[in-house]
């Protein structure tokens, strides 16, 4: 579906740092004149891919194209583009006005010409009085300024932008947040922006690119990410969210939290398990019988300035959470409903951990490096097979000591009636845990799977 | 109280004494005419004027070692600094292991005594068949230099914004430009003491000089004043030539003290 010119293209790009893999398969275009966001938690590879685009670091695999051309090989200072960094690297023995100069005395533009552009790029980004200042003099944010004057004066093809506004406080950063969209408004210019807020992607985007652990998740426009999140993931990362096991009954019609809804998703198939996600502002309170489709207990109730964030025990046992303009006190049955739109029903990536395996002795096969004990029926020794362990059946330890392998928690996920955690054993393979225990992300753990929870299977070949 | 802070400024004051007084003994018979030294026969310049107009026994000698001394001290310190900056990012832009291994091997010959490295150097240049003289002595004293520069540039690069250098790619330099117009001034300062310290160190070795200046004659002021000494008695010029060194190296000192406390002050 790639448009017919897009500015930026990028193809099949991996990215390895040594044996670490830190981008895989990226494909992605990006239309001229769009504002694009590269959206992820740190360590999801998305600087490195800026890092690429800007030409810092050259390609392992895969290739990026300017206006239809490879410029994989051609070095940072032949690319067309120019960079906005996160600490601003303005040239601390260099004056505002020599700063923003630099490009065009490099290229030898006239004199009375680069005063001319420097005057006006400076007053676009509102410095216009600083012209003789010393850049350590300046405050951050008039620091950033300077920096994407400096980054505009050579009227690059595509401007990248390394979180720029990460160093900034709060308030500074919401003005320059509009700053920035008005200029990209202004100059139309296309925009690759790097952040790790949310928030700030979904202010000043036209198209969000969501990135975990160097894979895309996601590309759409905000208002898609945030509706229609493709995964857990997309779902946890943008925005506050219930995300809760369902199941598909048929199409347009959905169970979860033990209690049966109409939804608009089709073509999951029939009793498939998915994962659903509702947002806590589609949950609404009735006094209408008529329109409940489950009642809940206020378990706590704060307010969080324009909405009341409150959390209710379902009368199935799952643990939700709403906002709503109206308090209810804590402690009252309420009546709710969900609305069929606002429920998104998204495929799950995975309902078990599934291993590749070998049956190294008679009791034994070994996974993730490390050898468990298990019933080898019906295998011979050297067999390679699959080993699968349902998520609730990996005990988490909180020592060593009779643990087959330790690894630390990336990622914790609540869904309602238990966490979902994703640990990273120490060779960088992932094990996803089912557990009501309460655990924080980092922490360090044992991991421990009994016998009689690893089933092993034949392994089948690659199309499941 | 008062015993113990009186005690203190009394130990401060001896230390004092004992460490400058022989320096002021020379300085301050340096202005009277007698050869030997501890004897005042009154007032007189007469020896800073032989200094400089030359008339003195062996003026030649004292002269020349002079003008070697510096020459040699200026060219082993500009080529220091030259090869200890680029030295410094290259270990910069290292990572772990090989990063601390090459920070230690640099700091070896700073550690390493004069003798050894002037002797190795020696053996070296006769394995390779170099001939001693004034070469011998410059790329010697460079050796033990570059070190210094290193140590002195490192600093400065880890307190340098680590995307200053890509800015400058970014912006359209290239790797050449954005080191002459970008790295180079962001490492001034380090390269400015580096070089300053390279050449005190160059200009009061001996023992380096000694094992590789081979047989031509080739004299510095440290190996004129052994040989001087050995032969009988100090030249009297030697004085007020002492003196003026002592004052000049102050000054030098002096003034990397004020430019680092201005630099602080700026940041």
């Amino acid at each position: 579906m790639t448009p017919k010119n897009p500015i930026i293209n990028i193809e099949g790009l991996s990215q390895f740092y040594g044996d670490k893999q830190v981008l895989h398969d990226i494909n992605l275009y990006v239309r001229k004149g769009e504002f694009i966001t590269l959206l992820g938690p740190s360590g999801c590879g998305k600087t490195t891919l800026l890092r690429l685009i800007a030409g810092f670091l050259q390609p392992t695999q895969g290739r990026i194209l300017l206006d239809g051309n490879d410029i994989s090989d051609v070095p940072p200072y032949r690319r067309p583009l120019n960079t906005v960094f996160q600490r601003y690297a303005l040239f601390p023995h260099l004056d505002v006005y020599d700063n923003v100069a630099f490009g065009l005395k490099l290229q030898k533009v006239p004199e009375a010409e680069i005063e001319k552009r420097v005057k006006k790029v400076l007053k676009l980004v509102s410095m216009s009085d600083y012209e003789d200042r010393d850049v350590n003099s300046l405050s951050g944010g008039q620091q950033q300024r300077v920096a994407i004057a400096r980054a505009l004066i050579n009227q690059p093809r595509v401007l990248l932008l390394d979180e720029p506004l990460a160093a900034l406080d709060l308030k500074m950063r919401k003005d320059m947040q509009i700053e920035l969209k008005e200029m990209h408004k202004k100059l139309g210019i296309t925009f690759i922006y790097v952040t790790h807020d949310q928030e700030e992607a979904l202010t000043l985007s036209d198209t969000i690119v969501v990135m975990n652990e160097g894979r895309i998740q996601q590309i759409g426009t905000p208002i898609d990410i945030y509706n229609e999140p493709v995964n857990a993931f997309v779902a946890d990362f943008i925005g506050d969210s219930n995300i809760l096991n369902g199941k598909m009954f048929r199409d347009r019609r959905v169970a979860f939290i033990k209690h049966e809804f109409d939804c608009v998703d089709e073509g999951f198939g029939e009793n498939v398990s998915v994962d659903v996600v509702v947002r806590p502002e589609d949950i609404y309170f009735t006094t209408d019988p008529a329109k409940c489709q489950f009642t809940a207990k206020v378990n706590s109730c704060i307010f969080k300035g324009v909405h009341y964030e409150m959390w209710v025990d379902t009368d199935t046992g799952y643990e939700l959470m709403i906002q709503d303009y109206d308090p209810y006190p804590v402690g009252s049955e309420v009546m709710l409903y969900i609305d069929p739109d606002d429920i998104q029903v998204m495929k799950k990536e995975r309902r078990l951990n599934s291993f590749d395996a070998r049956v190294v002795a008679e009791g034994r096969v070994s996974f993730l490096d490390t050898e468990f004990e298990c019933n080898t029926e019906g295998f011979a020794e050297g067999d390679a097979v699959r080993a699968e362990v349902r998520f609730d059946k990996v005990d988490l330890l909180d020592h060593e000591e009779g643990a087959a392998l330790t690894g630390n928690i990336v990622a914790i996920l609540y869904k309602g009636d238990h966490y979902h955690l994703t640990v990273k054993t120490e060779d960088g393979d992932h094990i996803w845990v089912d557990t009501n225990d309460i655990w924080d992300k980092g922490d360090f753990v044992g991991i421990r799977i009994l016998p009689e929870d690893i089933k092993l299977s034949i392994v089948v070949s690659a199309d499941e | 109280m008062k015993v113990k802070t009186f005690a203190a400024r009394v130990y401060i004051w001896l230390l004092l004494i004992v460490l400058y007084a022989p320096i002021v003994f020379i300085a301050i018979f340096s202005f009277t005419e007698a050869k030997s030294l501890g004897n005042w026969t009154g007032f007189s310049v007469q020896l800073y004027q032989n200094l400089f107009t030359g008339s003195m026994q062996n003026s030649s000698g004292l002269l020349s070692a002079v003008q070697n001394t510096l020459l040699i001290a200026l060219a082993a310190s500009a080529v220091a600094t030259v090869l200890g900056t680029l030295a410094a990012i290259g270990i910069f832009n290292m990572k772990g292991r090989r990063r601390r291994t090459l920070t230690f091997l640099n700091n070896i010959p700073m550690i390493n005594p004069d003798i050894i490295t002037g002797v190795s150097l020696f053996l070296l240049f006769v394995f390779l068949h170099i001939s001693q003289g004034y070469l011998t002595v410059i790329l010697a004293h460079i050796t033990f230099c570059t070190p210094y520069v290193v140590l002195n540039v490192l600093p400065k690069l880890s307190q340098m914004n680590p995307n200053v250098y890509e800015a400058a790619l970014d912006l359209g330099a290239t790797p050449a430009q954005a080191l002459w117009k970008v790295l180079v001034p962001a490492l001034r300062p380090g390269m400015i003491s580096g070089f300053i310290l390279s050449f005190t160190m160059s200009l009061d070795d001996f023992a380096v000089t000694f094992f590789t200046r081979g047989t031509i004659g080739l004299d510095t002021l440290s190996t004129y004043i052994y040989a001087d000494a050995r032969k009988g008695g100090l030249t009297p010029e030697l004085k007020p030539l002492m003196t003026i060194l002592f004052l000049l190296v102050l000054a030098v000192l002096l003034f990397i003290n004020i430019r680092q406390s201005k630099n602080s002050d700026k940041e």
